[in-house]
Order: C-alpha cells, then structure tokens, then sequence
C-alpha cells in the first residue's frame, strides 16, 4: 500500500505527519517527493548508501547533418528549440525530454544526450527504508527527479510519501498510483482554501482520502465543518502546543519524545488500511 | 518601476500575511499573488473582479477510438506514460504531440484546454492582479509570467511604480518564474531546521538568478538559538535582514477577521511595519 501525504497550504506538516506515521508503523519504506525542498532526511537522520544522478534526455545536433529546416523548432510545443539561417539553438530549462525532435528530423541529425538536473539518494534508519531526491538549484521541473525518486519504491513493502505543497504537476506525479492520500491542513481560512483545492485534486485523479488537522486550536471551527459537510473522514487531531514546535523547530519527530500519540498514528494507518481494503 | 518578490522556500512561513501586511501599508502599488495553484491573497483583500480571462497553456492529447487500430506506437514514445489502453490520461499528458506525430493512422489530435483564469480586480488596498491553476496544469511557470506581465500594465495604465508579488513554495518553476527581474526578493524563513535548510536553497536560487535578496525571520522567539543561526548565516552570505517577528496568534486571529495584521493592529502591527519601512528603504 502506497499512502502519499499532501496538502495544499505548504507549512501545514506534511512531513511531521508522514516522519512521524513512518516511525510508528515498523518496516515501512519513507520517500521525500518534495524535491524542491526536502525535510524528511532531517528528522530521520538516515545513512545515505546509495546516490544517483537524475539524468533527463536531450537533444544533442549533429552540426554536419543538419539543414537548419527548423522543422524541429516547429515541432517543439514548449518553444525549447530555435532554428536560424546559421545555426539552432537550444534552450534546456524548456524542454520536457518528449524526444519529438529526433523523431521529426528528416536528417537524422539530432540523437539523445543527458543532462543532470537532480540526484535521488538511497538509505536507511533502523527498519525505515529511505529515499529522497534533491532537484539542483536553479532547475526548474521538479517531475523528473519525483518519478525517480518512486522508481525506488519496493512493491512487496508499505510505502510512504511526502509530498510537495500546493495541487501543480509535481504534486501529482508524486500523489499518482497512490491507494490513499492523507491531507494535512490547519484551521485556519488560508489552510481551508488550500484543503479544497487538494480534496477537488484528489477527487478528480479518484484517490481515497482523509484528513489530519495539525496545530489543532488555532483559527476556527470550518475546517472541521467543512469536512463533515463533504464526508471527508477527520483522521486526527495534532493540537497546537508548544512541545511539539519546539521539537520540531530542533529536528526532532514528536513521537520520539512523546510515544502517547504512537498508538494515534498507529491507529490512523489501521482506518487507512481498512478503507483500501 | 519596482518589483519586490517575497519567497520562502519553506511553505508556511507567512508569506501571504506579509504580503496583505504590506498592501495596507505600501503606497502606489499593485499586488501580483503568483502562487497559482494555492493562491490564498484574496481571501484577505476580497477583491472585486473586473475583467478576467481563461490561461490556455498546452495542449492535450485525446485518442479517437474509431480510427485507432491499437498498434502501440503512441504507447511506446510516450515518454509520460500518459496512455493506457488508448486513452489519454490528461493529468499525466505534458501535450508535447509525439502521439499525433507516431501515430500512422491520424487517431491522434492534439485539443487547447483552458488550464487555468486570470483576474484584474480591485480591492481596498489597490488593484490586485491573480489568478487560479486547474489541478495538475503543467504551465506553472507560464502563468505566473503572465499575471506578472498585466501587474506591469495596471501600473503602467495606473501610473503606479511598485509590484508586490505573493510567490509560491520551494525553489522549481513557478518560483524561478515569480523571481526573475525583480528588483527584491525578501525571503520569509522561521527559526526551525527546515526553515533554515530551506532558506539555503532559495539563496542560492537567488544568487543564481543574481537576484538582491533580504530576510525575514519570521516567529523568532519559537527557537532563539536558531534565529541567531539564521542571522549568522545571513550574516556569512551578506543577506541584510529587514526584521525579526515573534510568533502572535494575532496573524491567525487577523487572518479569520479576513485583515491584515496591520488592519488588526497590535504590537506585533508595529514590527510589520518596521520590516516594511526596511524593505521599501533598501529599493528606493
């Protein structure tokens, strides 16, 4: 069972709940697809065994055999190519890797050739199995280094995802394949805004979910109201108090220090499981 | 004209309450909310709506099963596994046509979607230029552009000569998109170890893009030592702060009452203000 952790407001605890949930639930496997900002390996403190490079195709042009047609240029849909009398140019943060390039060059003068934009590191802690990636600064597609971050996972154990905010591409690649997908939120107006736009999200790529409020106690009643309305299961309640920010603000998963709320999060996955079936 | 983007890297740190903070306080401006797929600035500045338009970005796909003699060429350059059984799924398909180009028998046609809407409005505050990202819409980067390109014609038709823009989370493509020629980015970060960890990255997304930056640190008192830190590495990397703001439930309260702090009032009203009078300072 794959469970994915989203929201759509960022800050809200996407990853305290998904550390946390993973540190209860015994052999589990933990990836960070918030490649644009990973947190998870700092309350985990994992060993890294393993680094890969997140290599993208691109289009690499044979000088010799090519015309200059610009068919290519024509054919690009995200304008990442662009033909001259004298020469073509290519612009990498634009192009997707479709390889619709090579296809259309009646040359043949344009092959693959690769471009690092990220890195996905392996590791582990105790029975947690961990994986990250980590889009370099400056790159700005997210999804290649997300899709092979869940290359990684192993089909024969649970797995959990933490995922980035907000309902763009990156959010979805991530949240795709998923059995369930817990929303965290906090009840607050911005908080209720973001949570509908993740729960129209969720409904539209038919993905079971429910939601977890975290700094309980803060803002007002509609979060709540709101889910009740629409039938979304209120999986738990993370008050807010002080302990539990001052352990984060250190790097630390509050269950460590407080083991009461195990059997919680423990009791959460069980109502997950149940749902999936 | 000026344009201040303020960022985070980290979600949550409190973007969008400075951000309404500065509209009460900033004068003749226009306010570009560009985290297009959580936009949250409207729900302070009620904006009534003046004109708005549909954001066509990319196409998508779809598969005409009458002519489709189930060959498989489409499946195999798909290279966003975005067919199966030869249907598109439209939140996979980055519309990039290779289906419609491989395809030997012309099932394939490539459809305009309406990815999204853009707004022009007024608010109390001044005009507010934003808009809304459908779910799973790859064009990110290409709306924040756009909602930033008519910011600068309102304040050009307006005679205004300052852009507030909202940014969005993290360091990718909407973020690059809300950053490139600002005159400012001002960094909203928190002392915690992601707040820290993430204000690093979006450093170096600035310094990359040679963007001036200054910072913020928002909710200081939750973790002295790691505001001093913070301050150390702003320090380091010659960032200038423009303030420290303790944590107040006052944004939450002001937030619920739809206000900014400033509107609400308070103590906490006044540092706001302090870290406005630094950021404006430091463009004019």
């Amino acid at each position: 069972m794959i469970t994915a952790v989203a929201s759509g407001k960022g800050g809200t605890g996407k990853t305290t709940v998904a550390v946390n949930l993973a540190l209860c639930l015994g052999e589990i496997q933990l990836l960070d697809c918030d490649v644009e900002e990973p947190n998870a390996h700092l309350f985990l403190n994992p060993v890294i065994e393993e680094k890969k490079p997140v290599e993208v195709l691109i289009p690499l042009i044979n000088e010799e055999l090519c015309v200059r047609c610009g068919k290519c240029a024509e054919f690009c849909q995200y304008n990442a190519l662009a033909v001259t009398k004298e020469l073509v140019m290519f612009f990498p943060e634009l192009c997707h890797s479709c390889g619709g390039c090579a296809i259309v060059c009646p040359n043949n003068a344009i092959s693959e050739g690769k471009r690092t934009t990220g890195v996905v590191e392996v590791g582990g802690k105790d029975k947690i199995r961990f994986v990250h990636g980590i889009l370099e600064v400056g790159e700005a597609m997210a999804s290649p280094v997300i899709s092979e971050v869940k290359k990684q996972i192993n089909k024969d154990v649970d797995a959990i995802l933490d995922v980035p905010p907000g309902t763009s591409c990156a959010v979805i690649e991530s949240v795709r394949d998923s059995d369930y997908c817990i929303l965290v939120t906090e009840p607050t107006p911005f908080g209720l805004n973001d949570l509908k736009l993740a729960v129209n999200m969720l409904r539209e790529m038919k993905i079971p979910h429910g939601v977890i409020v975290n700094r309980a106690g803060i803002g007002d009643g509609r979060v709540q109201e709101y889910c009740d309305k629409e039938g979304i299961r209120l999986l738990m309640e993370i008050p807010h108090d002080e302990q539990i920010a001052a352990l984060y603000s250190n790097g630390i998963a509050f269950v460590e220090r407080m083991p009461e709320y195990e059997k919680k999060f423990r009791q959460v996955y069980e109502v997950i499981k149940k749902e999936v079936g | 004209m000026k344009q201040i983007t303020v960022l985070s890297g980290k979600g949550g740190t409190g973007k969008t309450s400075l951000v309404s903070a500065f509209a009460s306080l900033a004068k003749n401006k226009v306010l570009a909310d560009c985290d297009v797929d959580a936009a949250d600035l409207h729900l302070i500045l009620k904006p009534e709506i003046i004109e708005e338009n549909d954001f066509r970005a990319l196409k998508t796909a779809s598969i005409d099963g009458e002519k489709c003699t189930r060959c498989g060429e489409c499946v195999k350059y798909c290279v966003f596994d975005a067919i199966s059984d030869y249907l598109v799924n439209p939140l996979a398909c980055e519309g990039c046509a290779v289906c419609e180009l491989v395809c030997p028998v012309d099932a394939v046609s490539m459809n305009e979607k309406n990815a999204g809407k853009t707004f022009i409005s007024n608010t109390r505050c001044g005009p507010l230029v934003h808009a809304i990202l459908y779910a799973g819409e790859e064009a990110s980067g290409k709306l924040v552009a756009l909602v930033r390109k008519k910011a600068k014609d309102v304040a050009q038709d307006k005679g205004l000569d300052l852009i507030i823009i909202d940014g969005s989370p993290g360091i990718g493509c909407p973020v690059i998109a809300s950053l490139s020629g600002a005159d400012l980015a001002l960094i909203v970060t928190e002392p915690t170890i992601s707040g820290l960890h993430d204000l690093e990255r979006i450093v170096g997304v600035t310094e990359f893009f040679k963007i001036k930056s200054m910072v913020c640190i928002n909710k200081y008192n939750i973790n002295r030592e790691k505001t001093i830190e913070i301050k150390k590495y702003c320090l380091r990397n010659n960032i200038p702060v423009a303030g420290e703001i303790p944590y107040s439930g006052d944004f939450t309260k002001a937030m619920v009452q739809a206000k900014s702090i400033v509107e609400y009032g308070g103590d906490v009203s006044q540092i706001v203000k302090g870290v406005w009078d630094e950021v404006n300072n430091s463009i004019r």
